[in-house]
C-alpha cells in the first residue's frame, strides 16, 4: 500500500466530511438578511407623515421632545440589581445598591420609572448592541462574531443622529468603535476585552463623564460601563466585589443627574442579565431579564402607576428614542414605541401610526429582498395595517374638528391598541421566520454525513487488503464530482435547473460518494474477500453501544444528559469487554480434562490467569475515575435544578483565605503528580536513559513548566486589592509566565517532531577485556554488590550470544555486526507520543481555571488506564504470532471516543454559548488583543475542544501501546527489579 | 438430551414467573394503597423476597443439582450459611456497582440498596440455588462452554437476561416526559424484573430449540 494516495483519500474524505456538516449547518444555523435602506427625513414611510403632525410643527416624522439625551449602558444590570426592595433587611452583595433609582421613582413617579428590560437572546454584548440601535433581532450566525465587531451595515440610531446634525459623543466599551466607525463626534474607547479587568473602562469614563457633560459639546452622549459584567465573569453576582461596583454606579447616577439640564433625557440601560454564575449569552429568564430606568428633569410620564411597568422588550427603545429625538426611526426596526412616554393619546396615537407605517414599509421591501417570510402572514400583517391606516385617518379627521372629546378618546384608545397588537404581530411573524429550520438541508447534510461513515467503516474493515490507488480513489471520484459540479452548474447557467449553493454542495458530494461505492464495491469483488467477519462485527457490542449513542444524539433529552450517557456508556462498553474475555475463557488458564473421568468436576473448577485480578482492578480504578471526574460539571440552562460545580470558578473568586491557599496546594499537588508520573512512566519502560534532547526536555524542561503554571496561578488568584504596591511588577509577571509556557511548550514540540526517538543504544565493545566476571569473595553482602555482579553476568551472556551469532554471520557475508542494547525499545513510539500529550495537557490546563486541575489528572489516567486495558485485551486476545495487534478493534476506538466526549463534560464545559470559558482568550495577553481575532479564538477554542484535542492526539496509542514491552507473558518471568539501581527495563535486540 | 430435564425446568421457571405476578396481584389485596409505582420500594421488597423464596423452595423440590453423596447437617448448615453471606456480599457489590454506573451516591441509598437487593435475588439467589456456594462453579458456568446441564443453561440465560434489562431500564431516565417511572430505580428495577421474566420463558425455549447440539459431558 503506498502511502501518499492513502493520505490524499483520507483528505478528500475529511473534505466530503466538512461539507456535510456545512449542509447540516446552513439548515440548522439560523441566518437572516441585512438591508441596506436607511430612513430619512425627508422621504417618511407611506401613507406619509399623519396629517396632525405637519411639516411646520414636526421637523422630521415626530416633533421631537428631547433636545439632549444622556444614555447610560451598564453592561449585564440585571433587574433584580436595579430593583430596590425596603423590605429586605439582608440584602446580598447585588441586592439594594441601586438606591437612587428607588428614591427617584419614589419622590418624582412622573420623572422617573424603572421598567424590566426584556434583552432578545442572543444575549451576548455586541448582539444587544445592535438590537439596541438598529430595533431589529439579531440571529445565532452573529453570535460567532463576537471576537471582532464588524462595522453595523443597517440602518441604526446612531446613523441616525448623526445624518440628522446631532453631535454623538461616546465613552466606553470600545466594541462600539468596531460596530460605528468615525460615527462619533468624540469618543473615549477604552479596550474591553480583558474580563479580569474590573476598572479600565470604568475609570476611564468617570475621567471624561463630567467634563464632557458640563462642556456642552454634545447632543447624545452614550456611556457604556462594563464593571458589573466583569465582576460576574471573574467573581459572579454574589460576590463583595459586585456590591462595591453596583455602589460605584449609584454615585456615579446620582451626580450625572445633578449635571443634566431639563431639556435631557437618561436613560440607564442594562444590555442584558447574568445567570448566577455571572455568565450570559444563552435564552434564561436570568440573562435576558436586563433593567431600563428612564429619567427627565422635565415630567416625563403621562400618569402615575399603580403597579411596576410591564417588561419593555429591548427593541421598543430604539423607535422611542428616535421619535422622543426628533430623528426618523431606522429602517429595519421592528420594535414598538413606549406608549406612556407620550403625554396624550392623540401623540400616542400619531407616533404609534408612524411606527406601523415604517414597520410596513420594512416588511414590504424585506419582503421583496428574501422570501423567507411566509406570505399569508404577510397579507394578514397587510391588511392589519391598512384597517388600522383606514381608522386612524378617520379618527384623526374627525378629532381636528370635535376638539377633545372623552369618547374619541376612547375610541383613540382602542385604536392605540389594535397598531400596538399589528405591531407586536410583525415582530411575532419575523422572529418565527429567523428562527426557522430547514429540515431538508438537515437531512442532506445527514446522509452525506452517514454516507462517509459508511464508507470509513468499510475502508476500515477491509483493512490493508484493499489497495488504495490513485485511479480509483482519487481521479475517478474527482472527475465524477467534477462532472457532476459541470452538469449542474450549467444546468443552473442556463437556467433549466434552480438550485442554490447549498444544494449543488449536496449533489456533488453525493456522485464523489457513490462513485466511491462504486469503486470499492468493484475492487473488493476482485479481492474476494471473506465477508463472515465484517457481518459479525456489525452485530457485536460496540456497534450496539455505537448505535445508542447515535440515536441518542437525535434526542434532546439525551443531548441535554450528554455528561451523564457517555460515561454510563464508556463504563459499561469496558464491562462488557472483559466479561467477554471471560466468556471466551483468555481469563482462565486452559483445563485438562480426562475423558470418561468419574471425578469430573473438581478438576473443572478453573483457575484464573494472574491478568484476570489486575484487568478487574484496572476496570475498578476506570469506573471510580469515571464517576469521580463527574464531580467537575457544569450545567446548561435547560437543567434548572441542576448546580454547577463551585470549583469551575477560578481560584481568585473564593474569599476564604485559607481555604484559597489549601486549593492552590492541591492544584499544585496534582500538577506535580502528572510531571513525576510521566517520569516514572518513561523511567519505568527505560527510556530515560537516552541523550536525545526531549529526555533532556523531560528532565528539565517539564519541572519547569509546572513551576511556571503554579507561579502563574499564584499571582492569578491574588485579590486586586492586595498586590497594589506591585501592580505594575504583577501585571508583567501575569503576562509573561504563560507566555514563556507557551514558548517552552513550543520548543518541547518542536524537539519531539525533530528527534522523537528516545532509546538509548549503546554499542558494546568488542575488546573487552574483561572475559571473566570479577566475583567477590563470599557470598554478595550488600546490594552494591549484586549491582556490580549481575551486569558483569548479563554482558558475559550476551557476549556470548554474540560469538555465537556472529558465527553464522561471518560465514555468510564476511562481516562483524555489533550487538546493541537498547533501552526503551517497547515503548520507542509511545514515548514520544505521551510526553506530547503530557505537553499539550498542561498547557490546556493552564487554559482552565486552577482548580480543574485534578479533573485533567483524572483524565490523563482515565486515558492511561483505557490503554492498558485495550493493551491486556489485545494481548490476551491475540494469538502467539500478534497478527492481530495491528488492527485495533472497535471497542477500543468507541470506547476512546466516548472518553473524550466524557473530558469535555468533566472539564467544565457544556456544548451552550453560556459555558464558553471566555476567560482563556486572556491567558497570557492579560490587556487584551489589540483587535486581533485569531489568537484569542484559537485560545477559547483550545479550551473548549482540550479533552478532545488530547484523545484525537493520543489516538495513535491504540496502535502503539500493545506492543509496550509489557506482554502479559513475559512480564512473569521477569524480576521485579532490575539491575543497575532498577533504573531501567531493557530489551535486548541484535 | 433428556425431555424430562426439560419439562420439569420448565415447570420451575413457570413457578418463578408466578412469583413476580404474585408479588403483583396479591399485595393490594392486604396493604392499603399499594401500587408498583407509588409504593415502589415495598414492592421491591415484596418481590425479591418472592423471587428468593420461589427459587429456595424450587431447590427444595425439583433438586437440579442431585449429588450421590449424602449430605450431613452440619454441612448443610455450614452451606446455608455460606449461602447467605454470598448474598449479603452480592448485595453490597451490586450496591457498589451501581452508584459506579452513575446512581447517586448519598442520596437515596435505601432504593439504591433496595434495587440491589432485587437484582441480587434476580441473580444471585438462583446461582446459589442451583450451583451452590461455590465460586469456582459460577465462574466455570458463565463462559462459554462452561454449562453442565439444562440448568446451567437457563442460568446463563436469566442473569443476562436481568442483567441486561436492569441496564436498558436507566435510559429512559433522562427523558423529559415526567413520568412517575422515570424515577430513580423505577425503571431500572422494572427493566431488571421484565429482562428476569424475559429470560424465563427464553431459556426453555431456546433449549428445547437446541436440543439436538446440547450435549453435556456429565451426563
Ligand atoms: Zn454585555
Ligand atoms: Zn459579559
Amino acid at each position: 500500500m503506498k502511502r501518499l494516495p492513502v493520505v490524499l483519500f483520507l483528505a478528500w474524505l475529511s473534505l466530503l466530511f466538512y461539507s456535510s456538516i456545512w449542509l447540516f449547518m446552513s439548515g440548522f444555523l439560523l441566518m437572516r438578511i441585512e438591508l441596506n435602506n436607511q430612513s430619512s427625513c425627508a422621504e417618511p414611510p407611506p401613507p406619509g407623515v399623519p396629517k396632525t403632525l405637519q411639516p411646520d410643527q414636526a421637523p422630521c416624522w415626530f416633533p421631537l421632545k428631547f433636545q439632549k439625551a444622556v444614555i447610560v449602558i451598564i453592561d449585564a444590570l440585571k433587574y433584580d440589581f436595579a430593583k430596590y426592595d425596603p423590605e429586605n433587611t439582608d440584602p446580598k452583595p447585588f441586592q439594594n445598591k441601586l438606591e437612587v433609582i428607588h428614591h427617584l421613582t419614589q419622590t418624582q413617579p412622573l420623572h422617573a420609572r424603572l421598567y424590566p428590560f426584556r434583552a432578545d437572546p442572543p444575549t451576548t454584548t455586541m448582539q444587544r448592541i445592535k438590537g439596541v440601535t438598529t430595533g431589529s433581532l439579531p440571529t445565532f450566525v452573529d453570535v460567532g462574531s463576537n471576537f471582532a465587531s464588524y462595522a453595523i451595515q443597517e440602518d441604526n440610531l446612531i446613523h441616525q443622529l448623526v445624518q440628522n446634525g446631532k453631535k454623538v459623543v461616546f465613552m466606553g466599551d470600545d466594541t462600539w468603535d468596531g460596530l460605528f466607525p468615525k460615527k462619533f463626534y468624540k469618543s473615549y474607547f477604552f479596550p474591553s476585552f480583558n474580563v479580569k479587568d474590573l476598572h479600565t473602562v470604568d475609570d476611564g469614563i468617570f475621567r471624561h463623564l463630567y467634563p464632557t457633560v458640563d462642556g456642552g459639546d454634545w447632543d447624545v452622549l452614550i456611556a457604556h460601563f462594563l464593571g458589573v459584567d466583569h465582576c460576574g465573569h471573574k467573581h459572579g453576582p454574589d460576590h463583595p466585589e459586585t456590591a462595591k461596583k453596583l455602589a460605584q454606579m449609584n454615585d456615579m447616577i446620582r451626580s450625572l443627574i445633578e449635571h443634566l439640564d431639563d431639556s435631557t433625557l437618561l436613560v440607564v440601560a442594562g444590555d442584558h442579565g447574568m445567570t448566577d454564575t455571572g455568565d450570559h449569552g444563552g435564552d434564561s429568564e436570568k440573562e435576558v431579564n436586563a433593567a431600563l430606568f428612564l429619567y427627565s428633569k422635565a415630567p416625563l410620564f403621562g400618569g402615575q402607576l399603580e403597579t411596576d411597568p410591564d417588561a419593555v422588550p429591548q427593541v421598543n427603545l430604539v423607535p422611542t428614542l428616535a421619535l422622543l429625538l426628533g430623528i426618523p426611526i431606522p429602517y429595519s426596526n421592528l420594535g414598538a414605541v413606549m406608549g406612556d412616554l407620550f403625554h396624550s393619546v392623540h401623540s400616542e396615537a400619531s407616533a404609534y401610526q408612524i411606527n406601523a407605517q415604517q414597520v410596513d414599509r420594512f416588511l414590504h421591501s424585506y419582503s421583496l429582498a428574501a422570501g423567507d417570510l411566509p406570505a399569508e402572514k404577510l397579507r394578514h400583517l397587510k391588511d392589519l395595517f391598512s384597517s388600522v391606516t383606514e381608522e386612524y385617518e378617520r379618527l384623526m379627521s374627525t378629532w381636528s374638528e370635535s376638539a377633545a372629546l372623552s369618547e374619541s378618546d376612547a375610541s383613540l384608545q382602542k385604536l392605540v391598541r389594535r397598531q400596538q397588537r399589528y405591531l407586536v404581530e410583525a415582530r411575532a411573524v419575523c422572529m418565527e421566520s429567523w428562527a426557522r429550520f430547514h429540515p431538508l438541508r438537515m437531512i442532506a447534510g445527514c446522509t452525506i454525513l452517514s454516507l462517509c461513515c459508511l464508507l470509513c467503516y468499510l475502508v476500515s474493515a477491509a483493512g490493508p487488503s484493499l489497495n488504495v490507488t490513485y485511479k480509483y480513489f482519487l481521479g475517478l471520484p474527482a472527475c465524477w464530482s467534477l462532472g457532476t459540479a459541470l452538469l449542474l452548474s450549467l444546468g443552473v447557467w442556463t437556467s433549466v435547473l434552480d438550485l442554490d449553493s447549498v444544494s449543488l454542495c449536496f449533489w456533488v458530494s453525493l456522485a464523489s460518494l457513490l462513485s466511491f461505492f462504486y469503486y470499492f464495491r468493484k475492487r473488493s469483488c476482485i479481492k474476494n474477500k471473506p465477508r463472515s467477519r465484517s457481518s459479525s462485527l456489525l452485530l457485536s457490542m460496540p456497534s450496539v453501544v455505537l448505535f445508542f449513542r447515535c440515536c441518542s444524539l437525535f434526542s434532546d433529552s439525551f443531548v441535554v444528559a450528554e455528561g451523564e450517557v457517555a460515561p454510563y456508556l464508556l463504563t459499561f462498553l469496558l464491562t462488557v469487554t472483559v466479561a467477554k474475555l471471560h466468556w471466551d475463557g483468555r481469563l482462565t488458564l486452559p483445563i485438562f480434562t480426562p475423558i470418561g473421568s468419574e471425578t469430573l468436576k473438581p478438576t473443572l473448577s478453573p483457575s484464573y490467569k494472574r491478568e484476570a485480578p489486575r484487568l478487574l482492578g484496572l476496570l475498578l480504578v476506570l469506573t471510580v475515575c469515571v464517576r469521580l471526574s463527574g464531580v467537575f460539571h457544569s450545567c446548561r440552562e435547560e437543567t434548572p435544578d441542576c448546580q454547577p460545580s463551585p470549583l469551575l470558578a477560578p481560584l481568585a473568586s473564593v474569599q476564604d483565605a485559607q481555604i484559597k491557599n489549601l486549593w492552590y496546594m492541591v492544584c499544585v499537588v496534582f500538577l506535580c503528580v502528572i510531571v513525576y508520573l510521566l517520569r516514572k512512566w518513561l523511567q519505568h519502560y527505560g527510556n530515560l536513559n537516552s541523550s536525545s534532547p526531549v529526555v533532556l526536555y523531560v528532565r528539565w524542561g517539564f519541572p519547569l513548566v509546572a513551576m511556571g503554571i503554579s507561579c502563574f496561578w499564584a499571582l492569578s488568584c491574588g485579590t486586586d486589592d492586595s498586590l497594589t504596591k506591585l501592580q505594575d511588577f504583577t501585571r508583567l509577571a501575569l503576562v509573561t509566565f504563560p507566555r514563556v509556557i507557551y514558548a517552552l511548550t513550543c520548543l518541547g514540540l518542536l524537539l519531539v517532531i525533530w528527534n522523537p526517538v528516545t532509546v538509548f543504544t549503546k554499542k558494546s565493545r568488542d575488546s573487552d577485556a574483561d572475559n571473566t566476571v570479577t566475583t567477590y569473595h563470599g557470598t554478595p553482602g550488600s546490594e552494591a554488590e549484586l549491582l556490580h555482579v549481575i551486569p558483569q553476568i548479563y554482558r558475559k551472556m550476551q557476549r556470548n550470544l554474540k560469538n555465537r551469532l556472529q558465527q553464522g554471520t561471518e560465514e555468510k557475508e564476511g562481516k562483524k555486526t555489533a550487538a546493541v542494547e537498547a533501552f526503551g525499545l517497547g515503548s520507542v513510539y509511545s514515548a514520544a507520543m505521551v510526553v506530547t500529550l503530557t505537553l499539550l495537557a498542561l498547557v490546556l490546563l493552564m487554559l482552565h481555571s486552577e482548580r480543574l486541575t485534578p479533573s485533567f489528572f483524572l483524565l490523563l489516567l482515565e486515558a492511561g488506564l483505557v490503554l492498558y486495558i485495550h493493551s491486556h485485551v489485545a494481548n490476551l486476545r491475540s494469538s502467539p504470532d500478534g497478527a492481530e495487534l495491528f488492527l485495533v478493534p472497535w471497542y477500543a476506538v468507541t470506547a476512546w471516543t466516548l472518553a473524550a466526549t466524557q473530558g469535555f463534560y468533566t472539564t467544565g464545559h457544556q456544548p451552550v454559548f453560556p459555558a464558553i470559558h471566555w476567560n482563556a482568550a486572556f491567558v497570557g495577553f492579560q490587556d487584551g488583543h489589540n483587535n486581533s481575532i485569531v489568537l484569542p479564538a484559537m485560545l477559547v477554542a483550545a479550551n473548549t475542544f482540550s479533552s478532545h484535542i488530547l484523545f484525537s492526539a493520543g489516538s495513535v496509542l491504540l496502535l502503539l501501546w500493545p506492543f509496550l514491552c509489557e506482554a502479559p507473558i513475559a512480564r512473569r518471568k521477569k524480576p521485579k527489579a532490575e539491575p543497575r539501581d532498577g533504573k531501567t527495563r531493557r530489551m535486548t535486540c541484535q | 438430551m433428556d425431555e424430562t430435564e426439560i419439562r420439569r425446568l420448565s415447570v420451575g421457571h413457570v413457578f418463578s414467573i408466578l412469583a413476580v405476578v404474585f408479588s403483583l396481584c396479591i399485595p393490594p389485596l392486604f396493604l392499603d394503597n399499594f401500587s408498583l409505582l407509588e409504593t415502589h420500594v415495598t414492592w421491591l421488597c415484596i418481590c425479591s423476597a418472592c423471587v428468593a423464596a420461589v427459587n429456595v423452595i424450587l431447590l427444595l423440590t425439583l433438586k437440579p443439582n442431585p449429588s450421590s453423596k449424602r449430605i450431613s447437617f452440619g454441612t448443610k448448615v455450614n452451606k446455608f450459611s455460606k449461602s447467605c453471606i454470598y448474598f449479603l456480599i452480592s448485595c453490597l457489590l451490586f450496591h457498589g456497582i451501581i452508584v459506579l454506573y452513575g446512581a447517586p451516591l448519598v442520596e437515596s441509598v435505601p432504593e439504591t440498596f433496595i434495587f440491589s437487593v432485587l437484582l441480587s435475588s434476580l441473580t444471585t439467589s438462583r446461582c446459589l440455588c442451583i450451583l451452590g456456594p461455590n465460586f469456582p462453579a459460577w465462574v466455570r458456568v458463565f463462559s462459554r462452554d462452561g454449562a453442565m446441564s439444562v440448568w446451567d443453561h437457563s442460568l446463563q440465560i436469566t442473569t443476562v437476561c436481568s442483567v441486561v434489562g436492569a441496564w436498558l431500564g436507566a435510559f429512559p431516565i433522562p427523558l423529559d416526559w415526567d413520568r412517575p417511572w422515570q424515577v430513580w430505580p423505577i425503571s431500572c428495577s422494572l427493566g431488571a424484573t421484565f429482562g428476569y421474566m424475559c429470560g424465563l420463558l427464553l431459556a426453555p425455549a431456546w433449549i428445547y430449540w437446541n436440543r439436538k447440539k446440547l450435549t453435556y459431558k456429565s451426563r
